[in-house]
């Protein structure tokens, strides 16, 4: 339901000056004009005003539960004819009944009555004008906040969706590592239960719209390169280099995991070699610039198609996040993939 | 004395097989694999009564590993998650063990392998349904003498029909998979592979020009050079594909 204009301060202060404006000025023209008692003149004025603005609050309310569609803009004006019809009939009968001891002013009555009619219809026909702007202008807002809640609500789920991708064989995987170690090396054992606690709690505890620092973000980072450093024993090695500045600057939250677990994916589980995972951060301008190496085996991927890797997930959530394409960025050197992703400041 | 072979890419998912094994001394363990490759070319040398296999692995997965193999062994598969492949165990009930499993899931396995003789009789289906899983259909894994040959799917000219082969024609000559081609009509993507005769599945993008030939039928000539036969449906079929 659209809420009526008379809930609005400023509005209804507008709405109360300017029947108070036009009272005063119809005693006004009343008595100068057409020379009327000052006391005739006001109760004309004041009355008639009166009825004519309880007819203009009985069609606000109206309105505001039944808004005439498009074709029905008719039935209104006829509407609006009824009523100053019935408002000028409650005029007639009641203001000579109230100003009975002249008789020049049932004359005045008597001749005025067409312009009176005119007029009333006049303000009538504006205030329903007005009013159904008013309303239509309400309903556009609302549908308007609705699609944009719709959409907010969408984008969320779609970004949730888009974080659980690649969970659940990491998960599993890490059970039966601890699994493994629980017979032969206990202490190890109950070293990854934590570590992957630590990471599980990190992800349901962080929202996709959060900002954290670099520094936070790599020490994340660090429990699920040593859990894969646990599952794949020596041939996963790490490097991870920032400095001060960068260690400081923010960034989405988990928007370099999924970078990280591809590269993971390709330079450690879809290889056989020793896996060397580089990750580097530099500040460019504002701009917070993540670059992140990893080897491929050339004979099984083929990298070349575009940003390909399964990066078109974190591509999405850039775009959703800045609205740019142009953030991430992939290159091949040899048989090392590297992955560039830029990130503006926080607005 | 039965032989065992373990194939799997991570030394602690080898280690609980290994642990768990130790209670049947009459099963000897005849080599460890962290990857297809080694995993084929162990199985060729060993010719082992049962294998446990991994599906995600580099180089060559579980399923292609197992394509390339004439004759498979039995066969316990253990993976952590991949919906394709419990969707393709659970239709053709060959055992599979999800990671983590326990000392008695593993005995129940091994005693239903024992039971069954071997429970490779239904490997051809299971391959079947497993191999229309998004990374199967990307690539095509073939033999190649005595090496592994991985053919990217878009570098594919055309299939042809062999006997009870499929004939793959690549810029690199052509190489024969042991399936059919209504499996590749099936897994391979419609809007870039069409069938445009009996015998042939055609990669739309090497097409330059379709030429009439004979009375009704017509021949698509590849950048390669190469032709290949299109029929009156494949033609119609060819047409709605290409938007003409």
């Amino acid at each position: 339901m659209s809420s009526s204009p008379l809930k609005d301060n400023k509005f209804r202060i507008a709405f109360a000056i300017g029947w108070l404006v036009l009272i005063i000025m119809q005693a006004g023209v009343l008595h100068y004009w057409f020379e009327l008692s000052w006391i005739e003149a006001i109760t004309d004025s004041a009355l008639s005003n009166l009825f004519l603005l309880l007819a203009c609050l009985l069609v606000i309310n109206t309105l505001r539960y039944y808004m005439p569609r498009r074709e029905k803009y008719l039935h209104v004006i006829f509407w609006c004819l009824l009523l100053t019809g019935l408002w000028l009939t409650l005029n007639n009968w009641l203001l000579p009944l109230v100003l009975q001891r002249s008789a020049g002013y049932a004359l005045f009555m008597d001749q005025s009555l067409a312009v009176r009619f005119c007029f009333a219809f006049v303000v009538m026909g504006s205030n329903t004008l007005i009013s159904i702007l008013w309303y239509n202008w309400e309903e556009q807002k609302e549908q308007k906040q609705r699609k944009t809640d719709t959409e907010q609500l969408s984008k969320e789920a779609e970004l949730f969706k888009l974080r659980q991708q690649l969970q659940p064989h990491f998960l599993f995987n890490s059970l039966n590592s601890i699994n493994a170690l629980i017979g032969t090396r206990p202490q190890e054992a109950r070293k990854m239960v934590q570590q992957l606690s630590d990471f599980l709690r990190g992800t349901l505890k962080k929202e996709e719209h959060q900002w954290v620092s670099l520094q936070e973000e790599l020490q994340y980072l660090q429990l699920y390169l040593d859990i894969e450093k646990v599952r794949f024993a020596n041939r996963l090695t790490t490097v991870i280099r920032s400095d001060e500045i960068t260690q400081q600057m923010k960034l989405p939250a988990l928007l370099l995991q999924p970078i990280v677990e591809n590269a993971i994916k390709f330079g450690l589980y879809d290889t056989t070699g020793d896996a060397i995972i580089r990750i580097t951060a530099n500040a460019e301008e504002n701009n917070l610039v993540m670059r992140v190496e990893n080897p491929f085996d050339a004979e099984t991927a083929s990298p070349q198609k575009g940003t390909g890797f399964g990066l078109s997930s974190v591509q999405r959530r850039l775009y959703l996040l800045f609205a740019r394409n142009d953030l991430l960025s992939t290159e091949i050197k040899e048989n090392i993939f590297i992955t560039t992703v830029k990130i503006p400041p926080h607005e | 004395m039965n032989k065992m072979i373990i194939i799997d890419d991570e030394p602690l998912a080898r280690s609980i097989v290994k642990e768990y094994l130790q209670k049947y001394p009459e099963l000897e363990l005849a080599a460890e694999c962290n990857d297809g490759f080694d995993g084929l070319k162990a199985i060729q040398q060993h010719q082992p009564d049962l294998i446990f296999l991994d599906i995600q692995m580099p180089k060559i997965n579980g399923f292609e590993l197992l394509e390339l193999i004439d004759q498979p062994p039995a066969v316990i598969f253990t993976t952590a998650f991949d919906e394709y492949a419990i969707k393709a165990f659970e239709a053709h009930a060959i055992d599979y063990l999800l990671k983590p499993f326990s000392q008695e899931r593993f005995d129940k396995a091994i005693q239903k392998w024992k039971d069954t003789g071997s429970s490779k009789k239904n490997t051809d289906e299971l391959l079947e349904t497993a191999s229309q899983s998004p990374a199967q259909s990307e690539r095509i894994v073939v033999k190649n003498g005595s090496k592994i040959k991985i053919i990217p799917i878009q570098e594919v000219f055309y299939l042809e029909a062999a006997d009870d082969y499929v004939k793959v024609h690549t810029r690199e000559g052509s190489f024969l998979k042991n399936k059919t081609m209504n499996h590749f009509e099936k897994t391979l993507d419609p809007n870039q592979f069409v069938r445009s005769h009996r015998s042939y599945i055609v990669n739309i993008q090497q097409i330059t020009r379709i030429d009439p030939y004979e009375k009704e039928n017509h021949v698509a000539i590849l950048r390669s050079g190469g032709k290949v036969p299109v029929s009156k449906t494949g033609y119609m079929k060819l047409r709605t594909v290409l938007g003409l």
